[in-house]
């Protein structure tokens, strides 16, 4: 891949709360903010930080199955919600499973280089709340191939595929290794969560976090391999961000100080019908982050603050592999001798991940460059870790289906 | 004549009821399984009651429940459909295990219509002689072979037996409420009963994942026994505190230690209002007629009955008035048997001048919620309870005298015969009642 054309900027990022069970205000049966609500807060939150809303040219917006969650289509019109000036403005709606978020990003940064906008609000949103979880499992299941493997797959479709994965590894690499790994990831995105007010499980109040991560799986009512703790909660929730080139970062107003530059970034796709070729692998992870990482002309030697897309405990600790911290097969040690902690060799999904902060699937990967802004530019708040002067930058990984459609980006603080 | 033979059909007397319900409930579901597997074979369970209306009630109940339960067990479900290939997604799957759940029911006014049926529960009206009636009406009718599980929960089982001259074609299976949830089934064979319908009684109970604990067949059996015993010293308690307690004040009183001293899962006026006060009231009624030298009566029951405030709960399961008044299942107010109205409990007024007088609850006192799952349960009501040993306070020595009580009720259930163990005993308790700990303990003493 070619190094980027022209400058590329990051900014005004927003997160609303990650939504759902764990929350201490979440009740099931209580009535919720719908997706019309998560996409108008989201971008205010972005464009109230800008000096004025017409500077913004267009619109995108990833999201995975709004059709099915919320029986609702045609979302790039609902962004005209959050202003009234975005009536008649190009807005595009954008799909890769899990991995919406993360197309979103790459979307608005290719029409910003295309030079047909200068600043384009993104916005990544999923609602999963309204649908019970097993019929969620249904609606999720659709990143995998349905007519090939959802009615041989498990009634939790997904967190079963991820199962797998640990199934093998408990048989390659031994069971307590990867099984300790497993429930470090935990523990480390719930630590991590119970600092960020926002993160879903912002209120979790499990005294031993190790414990419960370790809790043997039960195949009777879950999945053969993994438990709960393992699997990201059902979330709704909303991200939006401002992507713009040097001439939109100044027309909106915008201080380099609070902006990132998107140095480099890489996009992948697999084969959506075939199995992965290793179970103990994110080959289509590697794939994006090597693209990425040249070319940023980088390597993960630089990269100072991580996220990845934890789904699944064992997917963070395979994505960490994937994205050259760990050699193959050592990414289950590297996570348990605590390297990717706040405060460890590479801060890994500081805000929580998507296991701590929650995984309002179609936005996550929007939620994850929201806080990379935040980290880099000295905005995280309570969840800031501190970001090396000699490696100061910061990758991502926006992942759909059991590693089918990835997103990565590299960022560093705007100079 | 093998299990899965007689689950072809199957009968439900009473089965609008509460407990009827759910034994409809867990019989479709079952049944319904065998139906996927055999889909050769025919299999109904008759479902007969005397009213449309709680029939067509029943009907609606069990689609809800049914869909809960095929939700809740759709990963088992996925594979009993493994070969149903239009049958891809969750929601396919839970649709179609509802709809053949609902398939094998036959709802029903009319007993002629039971006349294939092979195996019946009975869970009618708690009267030995309607019981009689009914099942004798039934059996002129089907075949000779057709055994008979009453769901009573004090009515000897030997005379239900004599009285429709079954034979021993008859075994006491006494579910908890609500049936779908709860655990425990005390079984009760009589000594007349065929030792096929006891190995077919465990066998059933395995396939619902029910827990068996055997009871002679003395009135009350192990459950009532004990219970119907709890409530008249809580009775006699309440009466004892008069000096210093209005009635009104002594119920709250009773409740609250019943409740969070012993940490129980419900205060003992709040279990009466749950069963149902007449229904205590008859059940006092059969175990004091069937048991020699027996007296239980309770005047605080009989005068609630007078006054026709009998408790129970509305068919979509809130609780109804009783002692207690309840707004959302929790109460909320204290029935005055003189002035014939509720007094509202007041958290700022008479509410915490009784709570005053109780005292405070024991040092490392947790709530019985928290405490159901806590795995160092044992050791924490150990340590709560040793505590409460040491105090004086009026709450503590009311406690101590619920504890005491409650003990020698269990130890006696044993050396009258109605109970092989104190270890049953204590069983039916925790897995019936839902108490954390059995009444035969060695807390205080």
């Amino acid at each position: 891949m070619k190094a980027l054309r022209k400058p590329v900027y990051f900014t005004a990022g927003y997160n609303t709360v990650s939504f759902g069970s764990g929350r201490k205000e979440f009740h099931p049966k209580k009535s919720r903010p719908g997706l019309e609500h998560y996409i108008t807060e989201a971008g205010k939150g972005a464009i109230e930080q800008i000096n004025d809303v017409k500077h913004i040219d267009e619109g995108v917006i990833g999201n995975f199955m709004a059709a099915r969650f919320n029986r609702q289509g045609n979302l790039a019109s609902l962004m005209v919600n959050v202003d009234p000036s975005f009536e008649y403005k190009p807005m595009v709606r954008v799909e890769g499973a899990c991995g919406s978020g993360g197309l979103c990003l790459t979307t608005a940064t290719r029409t910003v280089l295309s030079d047909a906008a200068d600043a384009v609000l993104g916005i990544g949103v999923e609602v999963q709340n309204p649908v019970k979880a097993i019929y969620g499992a249904d609606i999720l299941a659709g990143a995998g191939h349905y007519a090939g493997e959802r009615k041989s797959g498990h009634a939790y479709f997904f967190p079963a595929k991820f199962s797998d994965r640990a199934g093998v590894c408990y048989e390659k690499f031994g069971y307590e290794k990867v099984r300790e790994a497993m429930a470090r990831w935990y523990e480390q995105a719930i630590l991590n969560a119970r600092r960020n007010p926002k993160a879903q499980e912002y209120h979790n109040g499990i005294d031993d976090l190790f414990a419960a991560g370790m809790m043997p799986p039960n195949p009777k009512v879950f999945c053969e391999y993994i438990n709960v703790y393992d699997c990201s909660k059902v979330s709704d929730g909303a991200s939006a961000l401002i992507v713009a080139s040097e001439e939109g970062l100044a027309k909106i107003g915008i201080d380099k100080s609070k902006a990132v530059e998107l140095v480099g970034y890489g996009v992948a796709v697999a084969d959506l019908t075939k199995e992965p070729p290793d179970q103990t692998k994110m080959t289509t992870v590697a794939a994006a982050v090597k693209k990425a990482y040249e070319t940023a002309g980088l390597g993960s030697g630089d990269i100072g603050v991580l996220e990845v897309h934890d789904c699944f405990t064992i997917g963070g600790i395979l994505e960490v592999e994937a994205s050259g911290f760990a050699e193959y097969g050592q990414g289950f040690d590297f996570v348990s001798e605590g390297r990717t902690r706040p405060d460890g060799e590479i801060p890994t999904n500081a805000t929580g991940g998507l296991i701590g902060f929650g995984h309002y699937t179609g936005g996550t990967g929007v939620r994850q460059a929201v806080d990379l802004i935040h980290q880099l530019t000295g905005q995280a708040g309570d969840c800031q870790v501190e970001v090396k002067p000699d490696r100061p930058y910061g990758l991502m990984v926006s992942m759909g289906g059991n590693d089918k459609t990835v997103v990565s980006c590299i960022f560093k603080k705007a100079a | 004549m093998i299990l899965d033979e007689r689950l072809e059909n199957v009968a439900v007397l009473g089965a609008a009821g509460k407990m009827g319900s759910g034994i409809v409930l867990l019989m479709a579901q079952e049944m319904a399984k065998l139906k996927i597997q055999n889909p050769d074979k025919a299999y109904h369970l008759y479902a007969l009651d005397v009213s449309e209306t709680a029939l067509d009630g029943l009907i609606s109940y069990i689609r809800v429940q049914a869909t809960k339960a095929a939700e809740k067990g759709c990963v088992a479900l996925r594979e009993l459909y493994r070969g149903r290939e239009d049958l891809v997604e969750n929601y396919d799957i839970i649709d179609q295990f509802t709809n053949d759940t609902m398939a094998v029911i036959r709802p029903s006014l009319e007993l002629t219509t039971l006349r294939n049926a092979r195996m019946v529960f009975e869970a009618i009206v708690e009267d030995a002689d309607m019981k009689i009636k009914v099942i004798k009406q039934l059996d002129s009718i089907c075949s000779g072979d057709t055994i008979y599980f009453t769901n009573t929960s004090s009515i000897p089982i030997h005379i239900l037996d004599e009285g429709v001259g079954l034979g021993g074609r008859i075994i006491g299976y006494h579910f908890y409420n609500p049936p779908a949830v709860q655990k425990l089934a005390e079984l009760i064979p009589a000594v007349s009963t065929r030792k096929d319908i006891v190995d077919i009684s465990h066998e059933i109970a395995a396939r619902l994942r029910k827990k068996i604990i055997p009871s002679n067949d003395v009135a009350g059996f192990i459950g009532n026994g004990h219970f119907m015993r709890d409530i008249l010293h809580a009775n006699t308690e309440v009466e004892r505190l008069s000096d210093t307690l209005t009635t009104v004040e002594a119920i709250y009183a009773m409740n609250k230690v019943s409740q969070e001293f012993l940490i129980r899962p419900m205060g003992i006026f709040q279990l009466i209002d749950y069963v149902g006060i007449e229904v205590c009231q008859l059940i006092m009624k059969v175990m004091s007629k069937n048991i020699a030298g027996l007296n239980l009566e309770s005047d605080l029951i009989n005068r609630m009955v007078e006054k026709k405030i009998l408790g129970g709960q509305y068919a979509d399961g809130t609780q109804k008035d009783g002692f207690l008044r309840y707004e959302k299942n929790r109460p909320v107010g204290v029935y005055d048997l003189e002035k014939g109205e509720y007094v509202m409990l007041d958290p700022d007024g008479w509410t915490q001048e009784v709570d005053a007088k109780l005292g405070t609850l024991p040092d490392g006192w947790t709530p019985w919620r928290k405490l159901l799952m806590d795995p160092d349960k044992d050791d924490k009501l150990k340590n709560c309870f040793n505590n409460l040993k040491s105090m004086n306070t009026l709450g503590a020595e009311l406690a101590k005298a619920y504890f005491r009580r409650s003990k020698a009720i269990g130890e006696s259930l044993v050396k009258d015969g109605v109970a092989h163990h104190t270890d049953d005993v204590n069983g039916v308790l925790t897995n019936g009642f839902y108490h954390l700990y059995g009444p035969v303990n060695d807390y205080i003493d």
